[in-house]
């Protein structure tokens, strides 16, 4: 038997007796960045192999909600700092070892990068659309022209943007829970497979919407394969991992990781899916709904249980 | 120049002088504090085991806290002594998250804080006040690549042991046990 006690009496805020820093913010975020990395990626792939046409809403409709959801998310970023005025500092200096520091600069490049994509679809989703000045039209003509660089540079954005919200959390090797390599590949999983469910939300075109939810699908039982080795790794790793690994086998977070996030979130809507793959009316918002309540439960159990887990006491 | 400490748990009583020492030297909000008693006791009675350990930021070598900031408010000052420069502070929290021995905390003013090893009075010639003020003296501090100052001395003729040394931080606060 072991006893380890603070004797000092020390109880320090959102600290002890467990660490409690990071709010809602934090996950609200990760998972607005994830979704935002998902439609764009695809909204750049389309591009790149030429069916522009063929997939409206991926390309044209769906970025169009990415700029509000990257500025929303950069929103509850900034009211998560605690030393607020001072948060121009992140934009001095590129730190290359701090994950954090990646994050700030591959948002302030995809986020203009995201407008730019939707300003130059503006005279397709509005007909009558006017910029006014001619060095707007100048700048329209030459996006439109160079669509295809374009989306190369807006694919590799954010495929960084999706799987740095996962290397950032595994940067933290003082958290068990979070230190090991999977959740990077696994965030970025997750965050097109939210994007994916999101286009196939908007979607009008029944073609666009099956070749959408074949991917889809793919990256669901990818990403049920990635949290399966998340565990046995966990299990196979040190005794502070293997504690970090009962907080979801038999601890406070089994059910709403194994409910909502895998079978609520991840298998449902997988079998839904695929029956509607098959022939069967399922609703057309069912499994974009449940995928993206998954994403979001899903960031929210990793931040709250990857504070609770330590290396000491 | 490496500065470090030694804590002669041997010695230590957990009667928390350091803890209010440090609290007034540095002005330290009510509430918080940059170092605490930690009581281990272990076994099965009759057969325990009791150490007492005065803990505190351990001045990693390889802090995770100053490779993880964003802004290099957390920095690496004279001795390898761990700083945060309190203007360059935004106050996201990946130090506080990436830290194994939960030395940080947010102050209320905005910046993250934690023990500075006195640095102000250390550049004076002095020692931290958690030193200076142990009645058991018990906490030995100094440079260790001078071989007669207090810390090396301590260190040379007894085990010692450091917190954590799993996480890979090399930390620099070393338990006489």
């Amino acid at each position: 038997m072991k006893e380890e006690l603070f004797v000092s009496g020390r109880n320090i805020p959102n600290i002890d007796p467990y660490l409690n820093i990071w709010h809602w913010q934090i996950p609200l975020y990760l998972f607005l960045g994830g979704l935002a990395a998902g439609i764009l990626f695809f909204a750049g792939f389309f591009v790149v192999r030429g069916k522009e046409k063929r997939m409206p809403a991926t390309v044209k409709w769906a970025p169009i909600i990415a700029p509000f959801l990257l500025i929303i998310g950069l929103g509850a970023l900034f009211w998560d700092l605690k030393h607020k005025l001072y948060f121009w500092q992140l934009y001095t200096t590129i730190r290359l070892t701090s994950p954090m520091g990646w994050g700030a600069w591959t948002l302030m490049i995809i986020t203009p990068i995201s407008i730019i994509w939707v300003a130059s679809y503006m005279k397709e989703i509005f007909p009558r659309w006017d910029w006014k000045f001619k060095i707007l039209n100048q700048l329209e003509a030459f996006v439109i022209k160079y669509r295809v660089p374009l989306a190369w540079i807006m694919m590799i954005y954010s495929v960084i943007l999706g799987v740095y919200t996962g290397i950032l959390l595994s940067a933290f090797n003082a958290r068990p829970l979070w230190n090991t390599s999977i959740l990077g590949p696994l965030f970025l999983v997750s965050g097109f497979s939210t994007g994916l469910a999101t286009i196939i939300w908007i979607s009008n075109d029944a073609k666009e919407r099956k070749i959408l939810s074949r991917i889809d699908l793919v990256f669901i039982v990818v990403e049920l394969f990635l949290i399966i080795h998340l565990f046995m790794g966990f299990l196979a790793g040190s005794e502070v991992s293997i504690e970090a690994a009962r907080l979801f086998l038999g601890g406070p977070f089994t059910v709403s990781f194994w409910v909502f996030v895998v079978v609520l979130g991840l298998i449902f809507p997988a079998v839904l899916e695929t029956l509607e793959l098959w022939g069967f009316h399922v609703p057309k918002w069912l499994p974009p709904v449940l995928i993206l309540f998954g994403g979001l439960m899903f960031r929210f159990v990793m931040v709250e249980a990857g504070q609770i887990t330590r290396y000491l006491y | 120049m490496r500065y470090a400490m030694a804590i002669d748990t041997k010695k230590c009583v957990g009667c928390s002088d350091c803890v209010v020492a440090c609290q007034t030297e540095n002005n330290v909000p009510h509430g918080y504090c940059r170092d605490w008693i930690v009581e281990t006791v272990d076994g099965t009675y009759p057969n325990l085991d009791l150490e007492f350990r005065s803990e505190r930021c351990n001045h990693c070598d390889n802090a995770p806290c100053v490779r993880c900031c964003p802004t290099g408010a957390s920095h690496f000052a004279e001795g390898g002594i761990v700083l945060v420069t309190h203007n360059e502070c935004i106050g996201c929290g990946a130090c506080i998250q990436s830290c194994p021995y939960d030395a940080r905390y947010p102050h209320p003013e905005g910046y993250v804080d934690k023990c500075t090893f006195c640095i102000h009075r250390v550049q004076k010639g002095q020692n931290p006040a958690c030193v200076d003020v142990c009645p058991t003296k018990c906490l030995h501090f100094g440079d260790l690549d001078d071989p007669n100052s207090d810390v090396s001395l301590a260190l040379k003729d007894r085990k010692w042991k450091v917190l954590a040394p799993e996480a890979g931080t090399k930390p620099q606060l070393y338990f006489l046990t």
